[in-house]
């Protein structure tokens, strides 16, 4: 038949058609006929059965929400916790006179008598025979209040249900994070049967991200209620769970206890955290302290912050708009999501690319004349030190930090083999920290552009860019994280950790904790292992040397330092105007930034400072930085 | 004076005044009038399952009052128009699961609406009735029964996006949109060699199913196979509904008197165990009624089918007519016990409006045909 031309039988395809549609007709009936007959077997040969069976249906399975897990510091610090808060409900069914109850209550001070018309609407439009929630939070003096009059008030109770309570307040509410009320949106993602008697879910933070850990397994139990639906009795579940088990029946068990949630040891030192905020106490700013070799985030700092304790409460959608409208955008977890440009903080990471790639030798010096410009140009990029500082190497290059010894040798470099390096330390991507909402940053290449820019002139890499990538500014941008994980792995000499924040877990039930193992990345080697001593001593020289830009901020330590400030520009000063602080606007001020790892021989934390509008980073970050450090060693000494 | 053509033969007699408005419409009455009864005993059940809110009568009522309109819109577009148009509304509606599938947005963890900022839309509804229209057109002007390649292109433009949906995953929409193209495919006369090659093929590949298959679905299949071990998980949206459909005896327990719904015993139960419910307040009896009336809409869209004129109207109106009977058969198998739970809602009375528009505008299909069949045949 193949290759045969068929043509169209319009007669014979109708003829076939009808005989389909008369085959299809009859599964029809039998199928219809199938239906019917299952539909007569139960609902008139088994009648009786299922008669019975409904009316007994007078057990109800409840769920019981599981205990949520506790999160606490590495030194065992409660960071999250589950207190009682105490809550008014009323079943109408049981109350004969709403209305006068309502305003009875309010005589006591239970309600808000401005609320009563709203209870009452509230109560009006709940099922009889279900508790109805008229206060959330009831505070002592009321839950007392009430206790004395309860013989007054059938039908009323006041019940303790759990909350989740953050007792460092606005301290953790970046990293932990918060819970908040479950809306049916959530339900799309969670599994609504284990769900099915929580009240509240992670919205944030570690909160979020280890919803799973942290929510347990919901138990049943079994209420009896009568026809209409009221409950009679509670079944005691561990009663139930005595009766022997029918053979090969876990189904057949009808109540089950919740399995609580896990608890998680996180990574961070409150105390240091506690430091850390006081330090940047009335900035914009953020702080991340890492310990290099685990990757574990010892400290994670934005201020302002705000109380996450208000969402764990059910906050008022004025408080909401007020956090969200308010200018310096305390939701934003700036450490993880701020983005900044790192400025000069970036140098040591360059002086290491400088090395890797044979571009300098430690001694080859260069002359600061003040400014620099490409051969043919006249644009002048200039120094920060408005004279220059003369020849520098290496050393002096970025103990000073001297922006014409990096922008020479930023185009000798090339911004290929920057782009390279630089994303090899961690930069222009997320860490991959155990929390959601990480930004990426920005590690600019020509290839970047070409993707970035629409318009075809916008997509050329001008050699300019390159110039003013090698002190960390232009399109360059990272986050304080980052900026901590990459100065780590300059502290580890090449070793690479993924930041955690959650170090382990606990189980509450049978007390087995479970340490993480933290997650090594691929090691950054050097050509030449001996340039890692060669940049931690330039850093050094920083905090050291006589000429060292945060000399003053470091004196007197107890312990080496290997630093680096960075001042970043907010805004670009013209070529022929003069930068000065006072006369620019708070908003464009630049951003002071400061890194740092000790002891530089041996490291126990790395640390980034960013402070926006700070100034400059030798002034504002390096202090700031010195506090964070001297806490983590005087507690140390302890 | 219209008089009504139909009937050329006998004497001509004016139409009534309603009669003339349907007939300017396109309308057919008789499906129109089941159609409405169906909507009216749903929202009678639905005022019942949703524990007497008057809130969730009107919003269904809105969804119902949108779907018609889409019947009414796709009842004035002459089936030959529809025809050209088949392939790009199966190319956009492919395009658009695709999309749903990189970007779409997430519900009940699975990825089926797509958001266009005014309306959410779930794509895999328009396939619904762009994969049964698609494999018309492609059949319409080619000899039938198909030949083997002919069937290839065609199971290539069933399954694959039956495949997209399946992987959002919405296992119940993925069968019903193969079972739409797969009808056709038999309509048009598919030889009953390839017809067995395919069920001993889908049997082999039940295997594999298994295995890509998701842990709900899974679960949903071995419930089916024993509802008694997991009487509080996944069997018990069985056991509870067979306890509403037998307590509901010949006569049922009379409108808002099912305890089995009222008492939240039954799960579900605005939406796909709704037949369940009926079951419960008005028995045997109120079911055979529901029943009937379906009965009555598909035979009335066979009709239609049988009475249309080309080759695309003809397999278009088949396939329509009979996934609407599958989907009854498939909602009313699930809440009795005969087949395992899929999501499929009971047509035109389970809550929710995605699959009511794309339901009536297969109906508003079936009437531009009827309306648009030339008289006198060949």
């Amino acid at each position: 038949m193949a290759g045969s031309i068929r043509f169209k039988n319009l007669r014979d395809e109708q003829h076939t058609f009808l005989k389909r549609i008369l085959i299809a007709a009859l599964f029809i009936v039998l199928l219809s006929g199938l239906l019917v007959w299952r539909l007569v077997h139960l609902q008139v040969v088994s009648y009786t059965h299922f008669t019975e069976l409904s009316q007994g249906n007078r057990i109800r399975i409840e769920p019981m929400p599981p205990t949520r897990g506790l999160i606490y510091d590495r030194n065992g610090h409660v960071l999250a916790e589950n207190v009682p808060t105490y809550r008014l409900e009323m079943i109408p069914e049981q109350v004969d006179d709403v209305r006068g109850t309502l305003e009875r209550l309010a005589a006591l001070g239970l309600v808000e008598p401005d609320e009563i018309d709203r209870l009452k609407d509230l109560v009006r439009r709940h099922r009889r025979f279900e508790p109805v929630t008229l206060g959330f939070r009831m505070t002592e003096d009321q839950v007392g209040a009430f206790a004395v009059n309860r013989q007054h008030f059938p039908g009323v109770d006041i019940r303790a249900r759990l909350r989740r309570h953050y007792p460092f307040g606005e301290l953790t509410a970046h990293t932990i994070g918060y819970v908040g009320g479950i809306s049916s949106a959530d339900f799309e993602r969670l599994d609504r049967a284990n769900y099915a008697g929580s009240s509240q879910v992670g919205r944030s933070g570690i909160e979020r991200r280890y919803e799973e850990t942290l929510h347990g397994t919901v138990g049943y139990r079994q209420i009896v209620v009568n026809a209409r639906g009221r409950v009679l009795e509670q079944l005691d579940p561990t009663a139930a769970e005595a009766q022997p088990a029918r053979p090969g029946g876990e189904g057949r068990r009808r109540s089950r206890e919740p399995l609580p949630g896990d608890d998680l040891v996180t990574s961070l030192d409150i105390r240091l955290q506690q430091a850390a905020a006081e330090a940047l106490e009335g900035w914009r700013a953020a702080a991340v302290v890492v310990e290099p070799r685990s990757g574990d985030v010892l400290a994670m700092v934005s201020t302002p912050s705000f109380d996450p304790n208000l969402f764990s409460g059910g906050l008022s959608r004025a408080q909401y708009q007020g956090l969200l409208n308010d200018p310096a955008n305390p939701l934003l977890n700036r450490a993880l999501r701020g983005i900044y440009p790192p400025g000069s903080t970036i140098k040591p990471h360059l002086g290491l690319a400088l090395l890797h790639h044979d571009i300098v030798d430690p001694d080859r010096r260069i002359f600061c004349r003040g400014h620099f410009s490409l051969p043919n140009s006249r644009h002048r990029f200039r120094d920060w030190l408005r004279q220059g500082h003369g020849h520098a190497d290496l050393k002096q290059g970025i103990a000073q930090s001297c922006d014409v010894y990096f922008y020479t040798t930023a185009v000798e470099l090339g911004i290929d083999r920057m782009h390279d390096f630089l994303v090899a330390m961690g930069l222009g991507q997320p860490t991959g920290i155990d929390i959601l909402g990480e930004r990426a940053g920005l590690v600019p290449s020509p290839a970047w552009k070409r993707q970035a820019f629409t318009r075809r002139e916008d997509q050329a890499w001008f050699p300019g860019e390159t110039v003013i990538a090698g002190i960390g500014q232009g399109y360059m941008t990272a986050t304080p994280l980052q900026l901590a994980h990459s100065t780590g792995v300059i502290a580890a000499r090449g070793l690479r950790s993924r930041p955690r924040l959650v170090i382990g877990s606990g189980n509450g039930t049978n007390g087995e904790s479970v340490d993480f193992d933290p997650e090594a990345l691929s090691r950054l080697v050097l050509k030449d292992p001996h340039a890692w001593e060669t940049i931690v001593d330039t850093m050094v020289e920083v905090t050291r040397g006589p000429r060292g830009t945060s000399r003053l901020s470091m004196q007197g330590t107890g312990y080496t330092v290997a630093g680096k400030t960075g001042t970043a520009q907010v805004f670009t000063v013209g070529q022929d105007e003069e930068y000065v602080e006072e006369e620019v606007h708070e908003l464009l001020r630049d951003h002071a930034l400061y890194v740092a790892f000790a002891p530089a021989e041996d490291p126990e934390i790395a640390l980034a400072v960013v402070v926006e509008n700070g100034g400059s980073g030798s002034r504002t970050a390096a202090p700031i930085a010195r506090a964070i450090m001297d806490r983590w060693f005087e507690a140390r000494e302890q | 004076m219209i008089f009504e053509e139909t009937q050329a033969f006998e004497t001509r007699r004016p139409l009534s005044a309603p009669a003339h408005l349907l007939r300017s419409l396109h309308l057919d009455a008789q499906l129109l009038v089941a159609l409405i009864a169906i909507c009216a005993i749903g929202l009678t059940v639905l005022y019942s399952a949703m524990a007497e809110s008057t809130q969730a009568l009107i919003s269904q009522s809105a969804r119902l009052g949108v779907a018609f309109f889409a019947m009414i819109v796709l009842a004035q577009v002459p089936p030959k128009k529809l025809r050209m148009w088949a392939p790009w509304v199966f190319l956009a509606g492919l395009g658009l699961l695709i999309a749903v599938l990189v970007m779409g947005e997430l519900g009940k963890g699975a990825r089926r609406w797509l958001d266009l900022g005014i309306i959410r839309f779930q794509p895999s509804e328009i396939m619904k009735l762009a994969v049964p229209m698609m494999a018309a057109w492609y059949l319409h002007e080619r000899p039938l029964p198909p030949s083997f390649g002919a069937v290839f292109v065609i199971a290539l433009m069933v399954f694959t996006p039956a495949l997209l949906i399946a992987m959002q995953p919405d296992l119940g929409t993925a069968v019903l949109v193969a079972c739409a193209g797969s009808i056709v495919l038999l309509l048009a006369g598919l030889k009953l060699r390839y017809l067995v090659a395919t069920g001993a093929l889908l049997l082999a590949a039940v295997p594999l199913l298994w295995h890509f298959m998701l842990d709900y679905q899974r679960r949903r299949v071995l419930t089916f196979l024993n509802p008694e071990t997991d009487p509080l998980g996944a069997g018990y949206n069985i056991i509870q509904s067979k306890i509403a459909l037998g307590s509901g005896g010949v006569f049922g327990k009379g409108w808002l008197n099912g305890t089995q719904a009222h008492l939240e015993f039954l799960p579900e139960r605005s939406t796909d165990f709704i037949f369940a419910v009926m079951g419960e307040e008005f028995g045997l009896l109120g079911l055979l009624a529901l029943l009937a009336i379906y009965l009555f809409v598909v035979g009335r869209g066979l009709y239609i089918a049988a009475h249309a004129q080309d080759t695309f109207s003809r397999l278009l109106a088949g396939s329509i007519s009979l996934t609407f009977f599958v989907y009854v058969f498939v909602n009313a198998g699930m809440v009795c016990g005969l087949l395992p739970v899929v999501g499929v809602p009971l047509p035109l009375v389970s809550f929710g409006g995605t699959s009511m528009v794309t339901l009536l505008a297969g109906f508003g299909i079936l009437m531009s045909i009827h309306s648009r069949r030339r008289l006198l045949p060949a």
